[in-house]
């Protein structure tokens, strides 16, 4: 191993023929190149572990119960329903357009299951279909609005915020509200199924084994091609610390209920949509048509249909999250999609790191900003603060959010890194 | 206006050319940004596109790079009649543009920008064959790019441009449009790419450049043609004076090289240039 190494270095890598790079190869050297990076601007998801710190221990120390397993898969089960439309906004940020329809869309799929489920005793799969068909639909209306007429995606949004609201009204009609019975398979999903242990530790390995497999992989494939490659040490250490680190949290929520299937989806779904904006081509030309559209275009990437996808997914999702909504809340009301959900979205993923500019972001900033977000509202709600005051302080997080991500981009493009 | 034509690389060449444009016209509004333009490229031929401000160099070039679509004429590449309607199109016939401001996505980095667009293994990129790849064309263009994983927009500006055309050699293209190749260069680069450029030529490919600098354009060129207000204004060999381009370019016959030239033909007789 280490003959192998020294023998590939003399010869000079592929990639490491200019002497006036910087490479860190050590351990030492990787810790120097993120402080660097954060230095330059380049904060990745370092606000929002700043962030989950300072919450939890302000929180903690108000109220015991804020970290007690309990309120964490609670605070789990809340997470996915907007979780999964903050996924939507990630997408539409990465290529630079908005969604401020996402809440209305999500209230008016709820409601519409509600009605085909409960009301016209359509079975229920049926219904979801549905819903999520309509909820594409909408993403196409928005995509044909702006690739064809030139509507920016901000006031086409806009209008639709007030659209769909008005239809979720009508559908629920004068009752207001629909119960959806308790004991189907669909309301258990949303408040009572957890994972057996057995099955939550043993995906919590998984995702650590697959972590290092994929990184070997890469490892000997580039080794092979006579490129620089990550040293097997420190992938193991990667996958190990994943391994440790998603265990001990699998651990503590199983102190309690466990992990929720209806979270375990959420994270399946940042998953993949990890892997589409990672390692495909779409998500590569999401990247570029975020960045400089017009290069996008001249490189042959069909931008249209770029943001043909971007807005029928962002919808999609958007309808997705409002079922489970539904489902959380065992009714389709009046109430659901509005108030702070469409700001919650936005600024979950914000907070995660996908820039409002464009061409930057990531599946997981979903993830980590909506347990930001949900953390705050479950530690106000816990203090029994008035939601006047719960809106406050949630508008003067996504505000702080924001400014750092304006801030960071400055000094992204003074240190070339844009 | 006089048109010489005594060229090195003969007009009639190997059979048809690789480009052929006939009565090409653009026009934006009222203004017309070419009228009636003729153009030919044969393969292994270095064609010279000058002209000044206005002329209607980058608007060619957009047409031939698929970016806008001309009002009239026609375009012949490789013998048949084509319709250049995307970019798309013209890169997928073999048309590969370098543009003035490079089009690069700055928040990608060099390997994804290189590849954009043509991607390979897109359901799983392949990482890994991209980097062998894009080192090995940055290799041949000897090009001093620090790491191909850093975003784009950590280079430097002559770095940009070496990256821009190696991703239009990427697809092995018949005919390469370079919009002010050296604009951006420093010395010891600008001699690179016009290194690069007859190896370009060597390898039987037709390229179009365009660039406002003259010694760079004798020093590569084949054939220089020379656009005036959106029209052609006359056609040159490589041994061209520096006084007789300035004037076509210009229009003026009373210009300050001509001035200059006269004043030194007067004391010194066949003394020319600069």
């Amino acid at each position: 191993m280490t003959d192998d190494t020294q023998r590939v270095s003399t010869a000079r890598l592929l990639d490491r023929r200019d002497e006036r790079v910087a490479h860190a190869d050590t351990i030492g050297g990787m810790i120097g190149a993120f402080v660097d990076r954060v230095r330059s601007g380049d904060l990745g998801s370092l606000p929002v572990v700043v962030g989950l710190l300072i919450i939890c221990t302000a929180f903690q120390s108000l109220n015991p119960v804020f970290l007690a397993p309990d309120n964490l898969v609670n605070l789990l089960f809340d997470c996915s329903t907007v979780g999964v439309i903050s996924l939507g906004i990630v997408c539409i940020l990465m290529v630079g357009e908005i969604d401020l329809s996402v809440g209305s869309v999500s209230g008016f799929s709820s409601a519409l299951v509600g009605v085909l489920w409960v009301n016209q005793d359509w079975p229920v799969a049926v219904a979801i279909v549905t819903a999520l068909v309509l909820g594409a639909s909408i993403g196409a209306l928005y995509a044909f609005l702006f690739n064809r007429l030139g509507m920016p995606s901000f006031v086409s949004t806009l209008s639709g915020l007030l659209a769909w609201l008005g239809l979720q009204l009508y559908l629920l009609g004068s009752s207001g509200s629909i119960n959806l019975p308790y004991g189907s398979p669909l309301v258990n999903f949303g408040q009572m199924l957890v994972m057996p242990p057995i099955v939550s530790y043993v995906l919590a390995a998984l995702a650590g084994v697959v972590v290092f497999a994929t990184g070997y992989r890469m490892a000997v494939r580039r080794r092979a091609a006579g490129l620089s490659a990550s040293s097997l040490g420190r992938l193991l250490l990667k996958g190990a610390l994943v391994v440790i680190v998603l265990e001990f949290i699998v651990y503590y929520l199983n102190l309690a209920r466990g992990v929720p299937w209806m979270f375990g989806l959420f994270v399946g779904l940042c998953v993949v949509m990890n892997y589409a904006l990672k390692r495909t081509k779409w998500g590569r030309s999401m990247s570029a048509v975020g960045g400089n559209r017009e290069a996008a275009r001249r490189a042959g990437i069909n931008v249209r249909r770029i943001h043909a996808s971007a807005f029928m997914l962002c919808s999609t999702l958007a309808a997705a999250g409002g079922i489970l909504a539904a489902a959380r809340l065992a009714s389709s009301s009046q109430q659901a999609g509005t108030g702070d959900v469409n700001l919650n979205a936005i600024a979950a993923a914000v907070i995660g790191g996908t820039s409002l500019f464009g061409g930057r972001g990531s599946a997981y900033s979903a993830l980590l900003g909506i347990i930001v977000i949900q953390s705050i509202a479950s530690g106000l709600t816990l203090l029994d603060l008035s939601s006047s005051l719960r809106y406050m302080i949630t508008g003067a997080v996504l505000a702080v959010a924001v400014i750092v991500d304006s801030l960071a981009r400055r000094s992204r493009v003074s240190h070339g890194r844009a | 206006m006089s048109t010489i034509s005594d060229v090195d690389h003969p007009q009639e060449g190997p059979g048809e050319p690789v480009l052929r444009l006939r009565g090409i016209s653009k026009n934006f509004g009222a203004v017309s940004a070419l009228a009636d333009v003729d153009l030919d490229v044969h393969a292994g031929e270095v064609v010279a596109l000058v002209g000044d401000n206005g002329a209607g160099k980058s608007t060619l070039v957009k047409i031939l790079a698929g970016v806008h679509q001309p009002s009239s004429g026609t375009i012949a590449f490789a013998g048949e009649h084509v319709l250049l309607s995307d970019p798309a199109t013209a890169l997928g016939l073999g048309i590969a543009t370098v543009f003035q401001d490079l089009a690069l996505c700055e928040n990608l980095d060099v390997v994804a920008n290189i590849f954009l667009g043509r991607e390979l293994n897109p359901a799983r990129l392949d990482e890994v064959s991209m980097e062998i790849r894009a080192w090995t064309l940055l290799n041949e263009l000897s090009a001093r790019i620090p790491s191909v994983r850093e975003p784009v927009a950590s280079l430097s500006g002559g770095q940009r441009q070496t990256v821009a055309i190696a991703r239009s050699l990427l697809t092995e293209p018949k005919l390469i449009l370079l919009d002010e190749p050296t604009a951006a260069l420093g010395v010891a680069q600008t001699a690179e790419v016009l290194d690069l450029i007859e190896r370009v030529r060597a390898r039987g490919l037709g390229v179009i450049v365009i660039s406002h600098n003259m010694e760079d354009v004798r020093a590569v060129a084949d054939r220089i043609v020379v656009l005036r207000l959106g029209r052609n204004n006359g056609e040159f060999g490589p041994d061209v004076s520096n006084q007789d381009l300035v004037t076509a370019i210009t229009g003026a016959d009373e210009n300050s090289v001509s001035r200059r030239a006269n004043r030194r033909g007067a004391q010194q007789p066949r003394e020319v240039l600069i």
